[in-house]
Order: structure tokens, then C-alpha cells, then sequence
């Protein structure tokens, strides 16, 4: 009897070792685009295309980098990263803090003021939702250029301010706050500008750090918006001087992978710090029901 | 009397209330208002002219429908169009199955949980561009993914993304491997939310593994399964960053979608009126997408 509920264990724990290294491999599958990018980004130009493929550089080059950010007046040309890293870094805070503000006051007034046409306007809300951006896009363009503010931060900016996703989150999270909470508040005297500063700000920080850290990434990895809405090297976010890189030195693969590698770090530290609240983010969005 | 007396204040409060609720409203309202509500009026009536930007603002005619009549004798609509959809149709089915199967594995047979579950997810959080530029190597003659095609014993690899066959697959396998990460992480919060005594049953009547995946995971699921393919839908009818990046919409019409040929026709050929016709058409799919949702989340969330 104890000898076949060992043996079961052990076949248990085969399987499961089993299991791990399939996944395990898999999952080296998956990041192998990383570590070739990493590997690629210190190699020597040509041994980019060595075969077989060399996954640890025989002579390591770290001075790819050094090019791509043109430190040390190492660069042919100057590829102006610092400048787009500075602008991504400049546009995905600005819209963090704005968007996570407006959703936070929006959600609340949505989940607890009982204003009249609360319902009504909900209802747009959510009808607005629907519109992809692709709609909107055009006209939007034609709006910048009219209001001269074509090619500059603006044209991010101003929309990026607003999320109407986040101002769901936001609104869903302080549906399930107890009104008894709210109502205490009021008789001590508190108006509600008070109580949504006080009260409910303190106790919402979990949910506006998802949503920090969701409308960060959207903002980091956004392309389309600034490929039609900005035009000059100085106003350029990561995404389009990574492009713009590619057209200018197309063959030149490791400062390419270099220049990649680049882009990817701040948005893997975010991933990495706010790993949970991430998670919660997208999840709250799945399971709302 | 005492009555009466509560209903004026009441009101008096219902106002203030009103107003109070407005002011936190306000920069929203604003923001929904100026960006989405407007340019969609906008260009739902540009999208009835046949406005040329070069012409300058105001300098359009009415053309009726005629836009949304001849996009369909056009070919590269229909091409972006049929390409839209066969992207689509590969991507979210493998997206969504292979999360499932994957997050189930992990959640019940793996050691290292977490560094796995992360390793997948990383491919979501990178920046699209970069991720587009090294899939591009990835798929060049020296490039990993190419190697290992010919280590599995095939001799003359094709030049993905130059092929007019290879093309969209290849973009479409970057997606999937780009996306199932995210899908893996919500199924794996619904799967820590299933209920253990079922399970247990199911042991003590001596089911197996597969028979408890298909008959208790996968209807348990059902509600996540759902929204992901939801989510995946909308987004994969949206896709133009790794297009845009990777091949341009070639070789020919391969990899032309619906959004590159809306963003090729408004700004590279300001056709504005014409483009905005086709960003409708893209919302009549993605309408009829969230009418699904809507519906059906009646229907199938409750298990």
C-alpha cells in the first residue's frame, strides 16, 4: 500500500519534471529573440552574420552602444536617441499622471455622485469605447494642423490625457467601495472634493498604479499616433527613431540590435517593479464579468 | 410638513450634487468630447465626400456613397481586406488555445512557476518596433529562426518576408508568440479561481488529466476564454505596427491590411475622404465584434 502510493509520488514528480523542462525549453524559445538581440547588439559588424550562429560573441563590442548614443563622440553620427528618450520619457509621464487623475476623479463621480443623466452619460461612455482610433485619426490630424500643433508633444499629449479604459477601471474599483464609508465622511462635515482626496484617493493607490503602469506601456509602445503626428528628429519618441535608425543604417545590424536593446530597457524595468499591479491591470479589465 | 421641507432640500441638494458631479466629469468629458466624439462626426462626413487634403480644408463634394461603392472593385481594399481577415482568423484561435493549454501546464506541472510565466510575458511588454526590427533578422537567411528551419531538415528556406506566401504567416507567428503572454497571465488568474472540490470529485471518480481538462477547465474557462478572444479580436483587426515595419505591406499586396491601407491612402495619397470611408468599414467589424461581447457576456459568463 505505502509502496504504491511512493511509487505514484515519484511517477507524480517525473511527470512534473518532465513537464518543467518542456516548458523550460519553451520558454528559452520564446526569449531567444531577446538573447540573439542582446548577443547581436555587442558583436563585431560582421560577425552579426557569422553561421553558425555565434550566441556568445567571440570578441565582444560593447562599443555598438557607445556609437548608437554617440557617448564619447564615439558615433559617426549623432542618431539623437537621448533626445527620443528623453521625449518618450517626457509624454508617457505627463499622460500617466494626467490620465490616471482624470480617471480617477471621472470613476469616482461615475461610481458614487448620484448626479442626474449619471446613467445617460455612462451610456456615451461606453458607446465611445467602441470607436477604434483609427476613426478618429484622420480628423484629428486635420484638427492638429488647423490648431498649429502639428509636430509638436501636443498632439500626444492632449489625447493621451484622457483613457476612457482607465476611467472603467477606475469607476469599477470604486463601485465596490461600501457607500457606509462615504456616508461617515459627510457627517463629519467632509464635501466630496474632501472625501475623493482623503478617502478615496489612499485606499484606490493599488488600482491607479495598474493603471499608471498600463497607460505607461501603452504610451512607450504607441506608434502610429506619432509617426503621423510628428515630423522633425527633435520631437521624435523612441519608436520613430528606431525607425528613422533602421532607414539611415540599415546594414550596419549590430548598432541596430544595440539601438533595440535600447528602447526595450525602460519599459522592462517598469514590467519588472511593478510586475503585480501590472498584472492586476489587465486582469481587472478580464474579469469584471 | 416635515415632508415637504425634505423635498426642498433635496432638491437644492440634487443640485449641488449635479454640479459637484459635473466638476469631477468635466476633463473628461472635455478630452471624449474633443478627441473622439468630434473627429468621429468628422470624419463619418468626410467619409461621404471625396476630399483630397492637397486641396485644402472645406474644398470637397458630396459623393454620396460612391466611396464605400468603389472599394469594392478596388484590390487593394479587397486585398487588405481578405489579408485582415486571414490574419484574424490564424491569430486569435492560436492565441487564445495555446494560452489556455500552456497556462493549464504550468499551473498544474511545472516547477519555476514564475520565471516561465514571465519569460512568455516579456515579448508584451517590449516595445513593438524593437520587437518588429529583431523579428526581421530573425527571419533573414542568417537569422536564428531561419537556422533552425534548416536544422529541421529543410534545404531551401524560403525569404519569409519576401515571399508573397510566407509573408503574412510570418508576420502572423510574430504575433501570436508576441501576444499569448498576456494570455497566459489572465487564464492563469481564472485558473487560480477554479473551484478545488470539483476537481477533487473528479479525481476520486478517477478521471485523467486530459478528460479533466476537457471536461472541467475548458467550461470552467469559458467566461475568460471569452473575453480573450474579444480582446484579441479587436486588437488583431487594428494590426499595422509590425506591417508598417517589417513589409510594408508587400511584397505586392501580401501583408496589406486594412489599417496600412488606411494609413497609405490618408497620408501618403491624402485621400481623406476615401480613407475615411474604410476606417468606417473597420468599425462595422469592430461593432459587430463588441455587439457579440455585449450579448454574450449575458449568455456565457455565468457558469
Amino acid at each position: 500500500m505505502n509502496k504504491t502510493i511512493g511509487r505514484r509520488n515519484l511517477s507524480k514528480s517525473m511527470l512534473r519534471l518532465f513537464w518543467t523542462v518542456v516548458l523550460g525549453l519553451l520558454a528559452v524559445t520564446m526569449i531567444t529573440p531577446f538573447i540573439w538581440m542582446l548577443s547581436a547588439s555587442m558583436k563585431m559588424p560582421l560577425d552579426v552574420m557569422k553561421l553558425p550562429i555565434e550566441w556568445i560573441p567571440k570578441y565582444f563590442y560593447p562599443d555598438n552602444y557607445l556609437k548608437v548614443w554617440n557617448i564619447a563622440g564615439k558615433g559617426a553620427r549623432d542618431y539623437h536617441f537621448g533626445v527620443a528618450y528623453a521625449n518618450s520619457l517626457k509624454i508617457a509621464c505627463i499622460n500617466v499622471l494626467g490620465s490616471v487623475l482624470t480617471s480617477t476623479l471621472a470613476g469616482y463621480a461615475f461610481a458614487k455622485i448620484k448626479f442626474t443623466g449619471r446613467n445617460v452619460l455612462f451610456l456615451f461612455y461606453l458607446a465611445t469605447m467602441m470607436i477604434p482610433s483609427q476613426v478618429t485619426l484622420i480628423p484629428k490630424f486635420v484638427m492638429f494642423n488647423k490648431m498649429g500643433l502639428m509636430g509638436t508633444h501636443l498632439t500626444l499629449i492632449l489625447p493621451g490625457m484622457i483613457t476612457i479604459t482607465g476611467t472603467f477601471l477606475m469607476r469599477q474599483y470604486f463601485m465596490q467601495i461600501p457607500d457606509e464609508l462615504r456616508e461617515s465622511a459627510r457627517v463629519d462635515g467632509a464635501n466630496e472634493y474632501m472625501i475623493w482626496a482623503r478617502i478615496m484617493v489612499p485606499i484606490a493607490k493599488p488600482s491607479m498604479a495598474s493603471l499608471a503602469i498600463v497607460v505607461f506601456l501603452w504610451n512607450w509602445n504607441s506608434y502610429l499616433e506619432p509617426l503621423v503626428f510628428l515630423s522633425n528628429w527633435r520631437m521624435y519618441t523612441i519608436p520613430l527613431a528606431l525607425t528613422n535608425f533602421i532607414e539611415e543604417s540599415v546594414t550596419e545590424y549590430n548598432l541596430v540590435m544595440a539601438a533595440a536593446s535600447s528602447a526595450l530597457i525602460p519599459a522592462f524595468v517598469v514590467f519588472l517593479l511593478g510586475q503585480k499591479f501590472l498584472v492586476k491591470g489587465l486582469v481587472s479589465g478580464a474579469v469584471k464579468g | 410638513m416635515k415632508k415637504e421641507n425634505e423635498k426642498k432640500r433635496g432638491l437644492s441638494r440634487q443640485a449641488k450634487t449635479n454640479l459637484v458631479g459635473y466638476s469631477f466629469i468635466l476633463p473628461n468629458i472635455i478630452g471624449v468630447c474633443a478627441f473622439t466624439l468630434f473627429p468621429m462626426l468628422f470624419s463619418l462626413i468626410i467619409s461621404f465626400t471625396d476630399w483630397d487634403y492637397t486641396k485644402g480644408i472645406g474644398n470637397w463634394n458630396f459623393i454620396g456613397i460612391k466611396n464605400f461603392i468603389t472599394m469594392w472593385s478596388d484590390e487593394w481594399f479587397t486585398s487588405a481586406l481578405a489579408n485582415t481577415l486571414i490574419f484574424v482568423v490564424g491569430v486569435v484561435p492560436t492565441t487564445v488555445f495555446l494560452a489556455m493549454v500552456l497556462a493549464a501546464v504550468i499551473d498544474k506541472f511545472c516547477y519555476a512557476k514564475l520565471p516561465v510565466r514571465m519569460a512568455l510575458f516579456m515579448p508584451y511588454v517590449s516595445n513593438v518596433v524593437a520587437v518588429a526590427i529583431v523579428w526581421v533578422m530573425m527571419y533573414s537567411p542568417w537569422g536564428p529562426f531561419t537556422r533552425m528551419v534548416v536544422a529541421l531538415g529543410v534545404e531551401n528556406p524560403p525569404q519569409w518576408l519576401g515571399d508573397t506566401k510566407w509573408a503574412l504567416p510570418a508576420i502572423m507567428l510574430m504575433t501570436v508568440w508576441s501576444g499569448v503572454g498576456y494570455a497566459v497571465m489572465i487564464y492563469t488568474s481564472a485558473i487560480q479561481g477554479l473551484p478545488k472540490d470539483v476537481y477533487e470529485a473528479a479525481d476520486i471518480d478517477g478521471a485523467g488529466e486530459v478528460a479533466k481538462f476537457f471536461r472541467l477547465t475548458i467550461p470552467f474557462l469559458s467566461p475568460t476564454t471569452f473575453f480573450l478572444i474579444i480582446t484579441t479580436l479587436i486588437s488583431s483587426f487594428q494590426v499595422f505596427a509590425p506591417i508598417q515595419i517589417m513589409t510594408r505591406g508587400g511584397p505586392g499586396t501580401a501583408t496589406n491590411v486594412l489599417v496600412y491601407y488606411i494609413y497609405t491612402s490618408a497620408f501618403t495619397f491624402y485621400k481623406m475622404g476615401y480613407a475615411s470611408a474604410i476606417s468606417w468599414v473597420l468599425f462595422v467589424f469592430l461593432f459587430i465584434v463588441t455587439m457579440i461581447q455585449w450579448h454574450g457576456q449575458k449568455k456565457w459568463v455565468s457558469y
